[in-house]
């Protein structure tokens, strides 16, 4: 597998808690403290509660469970053209929400529905002097 | 009968698909206006006679039905430019219909266009670059393409409930059968089981031929009251019931397999008092055969699961015990990047027994169910139940 040149997230004000936590290798998730609700993708509130006020970010366990994945073959954007076939999926974290990702440097063959999977991080170097990453997953 | 009730005193009194399937010399807008004296020519109206202006396309932005208005010198007195993607044509009749009803406008004009195929629009696998928008900042990253959402949704039905690929390659058969029957069809060669299984992989486990085509097109529907619509040149097709909904990943937690036509078609079904066995066909947004084979499960045609068991053997053929887009869908007719308003044009056509090689035999009840946006991540679904006039 080639990897992938990910394009370079945008951070709003909303999200940067979590690329900032994964700049620092620390995959960051939102928890409401009145709710007790953990959400992911972040956002400026917590969705049930509808406030701010109780919203705090952690640090997750990065360990997860594959919820479902592609092996995608065809993608003509760049950085994806040619790191095809690549293995995007969702995962089910350890503390409850699903993300988005992508399963590296594996076996497209190997990847399973349920397989066990670790986060990693892909350092990006951007031109505003933020230090951000990208998290991705090993299978365990 | 019920001609002043919500929503059977509504009908669709004119129909029309743009016949061309490739128009480098035409814009959206032409397309539109072109479609619009289709279907108002096919009801017996004016243009000067709609008062209601409802449109949605790939690229029509903010103000975009204003534009619209604009070019086709209307002046309405009611505008819905909703776009909740390929399913919003679906609701705009709704929509229509409930504005009719609340005495909002009299004749609805509902209007698509596109140029998808001729500007050469990579639709299903140009995903994805970097994005200021809150929502993909978190899958620009990774590489998420509109048939790699769906692919995902695939492949955990198949884990689930042991779907296979051939069951999904035999819908796409059954839709190139139906094309065959379609003069206007993009794709008019028979195909078999084994070429969808050896066509190029695109996103696992979906293959070129599991993927709808992509094509230039569009089409107008022209929805008036029943009372209204009985005066006209075509017989009325009525309005019997209608729903809309949504599924997304939420918060993180949400059931991915549960698509947003379980919930807008069980709403619509309860309107329209019909049972699963009164509908004579179905037309289904087929942007993949895996959206036919979610959305049938979902709308509760069979129980979730066994879709695939319900397409197999011709299932969803003219002769089969539902028949499913009997013009040969997104997969095989046409595919303009929103497919919504093909479905309406379809069933309609088909309710007024005008289809010839591909007609439904005594086809009294249709349904039609949109899916905007991905199955897999985040969706719109419309479905309408449409009945002749009785």
């Amino acid at each position: 597998m080639k990897p992938i040149d990910h394009p370079v997230p945008y951070a709003s004000w909303e999200s940067r808690g979590f690329w900032e936590g994964a700049g620092r290798s620390e995959l960051v998730l939102q928890r409401c403290t009145s709710c007790g609700l953990v959400q992911h993708r972040p956002r400026g509130v917590c969705a049930h509660c509808l406030d701010s006020a109780n919203l705090e970010h952690f640090t997750a366990s990065g360990s997860g469970a594959i919820y479902s994945f592609t092996v995608t073959e065809q993608n003509q954007a760049k950085g994806f053209v040619e790191a095809c076939p690549y293995v995007m999926a969702f995962i089910t974290l350890d503390e409850g929400p699903r993300i988005l990702s992508v399963i590296v440097e594996c076996d497209p063959n190997e990847v399973a529905i349920g397989a066990r999977v670790e986060v990693d991080y892909v350092k990006q170097t951007r031109d505003d002097r933020e230090t951000f990453a990208v998290p991705v997953f090993h299978l365990s | 009968m019920n001609s002043s009730s919500f929503p059977r005193g509504a009908a669709i009194a004119g129909v029309y698909e743009h016949p061309s399937r490739f128009s480098p010399d035409k814009t959206e807008f032409q397309i539109m206006a072109e479609s619009a004296k289709g279907a108002l020519d096919d009801a017996g109206l004016k243009r000067t006679d709609v008062d209601g202006l409802f449109g949605a396309s790939m690229t029509m932005g903010l103000m975009g039905i204003v534009d619209l208005a604009e070019y086709l010198d209307l002046y309405p007195d009611y505008l819905d430019g909703t776009n909740i993607g390929g399913s919003s044509f679906v609701a705009h009749v709704s929509h229509a219909a409930a504005a009719i009803h609340a005495g909002l406008c009299n004749v609805a004009l509902v209007l698509y266009g596109s140029t998808a195929a001729s500007n050469s629009m990579a639709i299903g696998t140009g995903g994805s670059g970097g994005s200021k928008n809150p929502d993909t900042a978190f899958s620009a990253p990774y590489g998420m393409t509109t048939v790699g959402s769906y692919a995902t949704y695939a492949n955990l039905h198949m884990k689930t409930y042991g779907t296979t690929s051939e069951q999904l390659a035999e819908i796409a058969v059954t839709m190139r059968q139906h094309a065959t029957l379609n003069p206007l069809a993009k794709m008019r060669n028979p195909i078999t089981i084994d070429d969808v299984l050896t066509s190029r992989m695109i996103s696992r486990p979906l293959h070129l031929l599991d993927c709808c085509i992509i094509s230039d097109g569009g089409g107008a529907v022209v929805v008036t009251s029943l009372d209204h619509a009985r005066d006209l040149r075509k017989k009325p097709v009525q309005i019997l019931g209608c729903g809309e909904a949504v599924q997304h990943q939420g918060v993180g937690y949400s059931d991915i397999l549960s698509i947003a036509a379980k919930q807008s078609g069980a709403k619509a079904l309860q309107m329209a008092g019909v049972q699963h066995s009164d509908i004579d066909l179905a037309m289904i947004y087929d942007s993949f055969t895996i959206t036919v084979l979610a959305t049938l499960e979902n709308l509760g045609f069979c129980p979730v699961g066994e879709g695939g068991d319900f397409v197999a053997n011709g299932g969803i053929s003219l002769q089969g015990s539902l028949p499913v887009n009997p013009d040969g869908g997104g997969l095989s007719s046409n595919h303009p990047g929103m497919r919504g308003i093909f479905l309406v044009i379809e069933a309609v056509k088909q309710l007024r027994n005008e289809c010839d090689a591909r007609q439904v035999p005594n086809a009294e009840v249709a349904l039609a169910h949109g899916t905007g946006g991905t199955i897999g991540d985040k969706h719109s679904g419309a479905t309408l139940i449409l009945g002749v006039d009785r």
